[in-house]
């Protein structure tokens, strides 16, 4: 290919960018519109204006708002943490689950939902704290007088595949509770309230925050070890630095909401696909798109099948493949 | 800048390559490490580069040691080449070249005027101003090379360690890179340090060769000095004739390997 890629202007990405907050607004407007009753705009902002006692008020305050700032938050820092670990990994199969967030999170929250029921009101910081662990226990697995992506990608699946079966065991003894423990296992974001976004949101913004201010770093890291090294870039700090804000971003997201694999491996990908890897841009486009993903996905879940509600972790993983599918067509096309 | 290497030992956990090694590197010399397959010639070359952590001694740079120094201070007089690197496809030359400004503005800061200004300088003078929003990974062998020579020079470096700059190239390629290292050592003063694989380019190109042999430099001078044919039985089991070219430099015929047999006594 031959001239100047439009992809690579920086025009263009901000346009891009700016888009991708467009969508981002859209899918909240949609979400906060839709349900059992449906609002104009001008209803909304007049019901939340006025703070009274009515109906709307409870529904758009108290239901609508703290889901719609949850699922925005979750997007963004498990797009975010997607898009970190393919840049350290320098692979583009890396996703949260990668580096046993998913699966640390997921056992110790089967283990209070079904083992504990009475301390179920400790099931976001537990689930946050084995997640965090998992990671670390990962880490220092692979650790071997430095990191080495692809040892790291591997001691991810070997650890994630026995704590499945630690949860996959746990579910088999407890079978007939094991119901509920699907939405955590789905991922949802059905009967979220203030309380969960309160919990979070200080881990999501400070994690995204330092993750844009690092993407200079994350650039040269691309460029290989032995290059980095010699720009100057501490590799093996920088690297740490990094899976640990990438770690934390999914934790925090999957003591929340379960396991909601599929925005943190796609959303990088489909930003790359419109802007290009350079992570200045990279890394708050796929926040802005998984968040707006994550909305969209659960206001369809909640409407398409009214009055049964599926949860976004489905309407994510049937209508985001398709879509991503199309996109890579549609590039690949370009590119021949 | 002047480099000492003094008393260096590097290799990996288990296996020592380079033993107590010393040498001085002079200002604005071209100094070409040569030896066979497995000598440690490479990893030489990534210790004193601080991408390795040597095992004992120091390499020094103007007297202060490589390893103790602030690590982005010191890639904005030494920078390095590996002789495996690869960008992100979608990469373009010049966000390839303006990555070596990376150790001057750092993390936080905006490039500023002097930074798009070397970035623009370092392009001409590699010839690749026409190919600047050109894809790296779309780019011939040849170029793509100089693109990576470009992103180290905007690090506007004293020193510059290439390894094996050369290796996958054509024979015009080939020619082409080791031009650019001798004008940027001839126009900005830029100390070398490579590992190259091709004796008669070494010897066109160097000032001093430095062959590597048992862990230590084995020999060190000039390519007329020490490319002889008993030079090249010792360490690299060739049989060659040695003649010199119209310029005087030795240019190596080799005629087969001597592996084994060279034990009389």
């Amino acid at each position: 290919m031959s001239g100047p890629d439009i992809r690579q202007r920086t025009g263009f990405r901000i346009a891009v960018l700016i888009l991708l907050g467009g969508f981002c607004l859209a899918s909240f407007l949609f979400s906060m519109r839709c349900g059992s009753r449906n609002l104009s705009c001008a209803e909304i902002l007049k019901t939340l204006w006025a703070a009274d006692d009515s109906t709307d008020y409870l529904i758009l305050y108290h239901i609508r708002l703290p889901r719609v700032l949850l699922g925005g938050l979750v997007g963004a820092a498990l797009a975010l943490s997607g898009a970190i670990l393919q840049g350290v990994m320098r692979n583009p199969l890396a996703a949260p689950g990668i580096i046993g967030v998913s699966s640390g999170g997921a056992l110790t929250a089967v283990g209070i939902l079904l083992l504990l029921p009475q301390f179920s009101e400790l099931l976001v910081p537990a689930a946050f704290l084995g997640a965090l662990a998992t990671a670390v226990l990962v880490y220092a697995l692979a650790w071997k007088g430095g990191i080495q992506p692809v040892r790291l990608i591997l001691s991810g699946v070997a650890v994630a595949s026995m704590l499945s079966a630690l949860v996959s065991m746990l579910l088999l003894f407890n079978s007939e509770r094991a119901v509920v423990v699907l939405d955590f296992m789905i991922g949802s974001l059905s009967a979220k309230s203030w309380t969960q976004v309160r919990l979070i949101w200080p881990y999501i913004v400070c994690g995204a925050f330092a993750s844009f201010l690092l993407a200079r770093s994350l650039n040269i890291l691309a460029l290989g070890d032995e290059v980095a090294a010699g720009l100057g870039l501490r590799v093996e700090l920088m690297r740490v630095i990094l899976l640990a804000l990438s770690a934390l971003l999914a934790a925090a997201s999957v003591s929340v909401v379960g396991l909601l694999g599929f925005v943190g491996l796609i959303a990088p990908h489909v930003v790359r696909l419109m802007i290009g890897s350079d992570c200045r841009y990279l890394l708050p486009g796929a926040a802005l798109f998984g968040s707006g993903m994550l909305v969209c996905c659960d206001t369809v879940g909640r409407i398409a099948m009214d009055p049964v509600e599926l949860p976004a972790g489905i309407i994510l993983a049937l209508l985001g493949p398709p879509f991503f599918l199309y996109l890579l067509r549609r590039s690949a096309d370009h590119e021949a | 800048m002047k480099l000492d290497i003094a008393e260096l030992c590097a290799g990996y956990a288990s296996k020592r390559v380079i033993d107590q090694l010393n040498l001085s590197v002079a200002s604005g010399e071209i100094l070409t490490f040569i030896g066979p397959n497995g000598c440690g010639k490479s990893t030489l070359l990534k210790t004193v580069a601080r991408i390795l952590k040597p095992q004992g001694g120091a390499v020094l740079l103007d007297g202060k040691s490589v390893h103790s120094m602030n690590t982005a201070h010191l890639a904005k007089r030494l920078a390095v080449l590996p002789q495996i690197h690869s960008a992100p496809e979608d990469m373009t030359v010049r966000t390839l070249v303006e990555c070596g400004r990376f150790p001057h503005h750092g993390n936080w800061r905006a490039p500023s005027a002097h930074d798009r200004e070397a970035v623009e300088r370092v392009l001409a003078m590699t010839r690749l101003t026409e190919l600047a929003s050109r894809r790296v990974a779309n780019l011939s062998g040849g170029e793509r090379q100089r693109a990576w020579i470009a992103m180290t020079l905007a690090q506007e470096p004293k020193v510059l360690l290439l390894d094996e700059p050369t290796t996958f190239l054509d024979v015009c390629c080939q020619f082409e890179v080791i031009d650019l290292v001798r004008r940027l050592n001839a126009e900005l003063g830029i100390t070398v340090l490579m590992v190259l694989h091709d004796l008669n380019l070494a010897a066109r190109c160097s000032d001093r060769l430095a062959a590597i042999r048992d862990r230590r430099v084995f020999r060190v001078g000039t390519p007329r000095e020490i490319l002889t044919p008993a030079f090249l039985r010792e360490v690299f089991h060739i049989e060659a004739r040695v003649m010199p070219d119209d310029g005087g430099i030795p240019f190596i015929l080799p005629s087969g390997s001597c592996r084994g047999k060279e034990v009389r006594p």
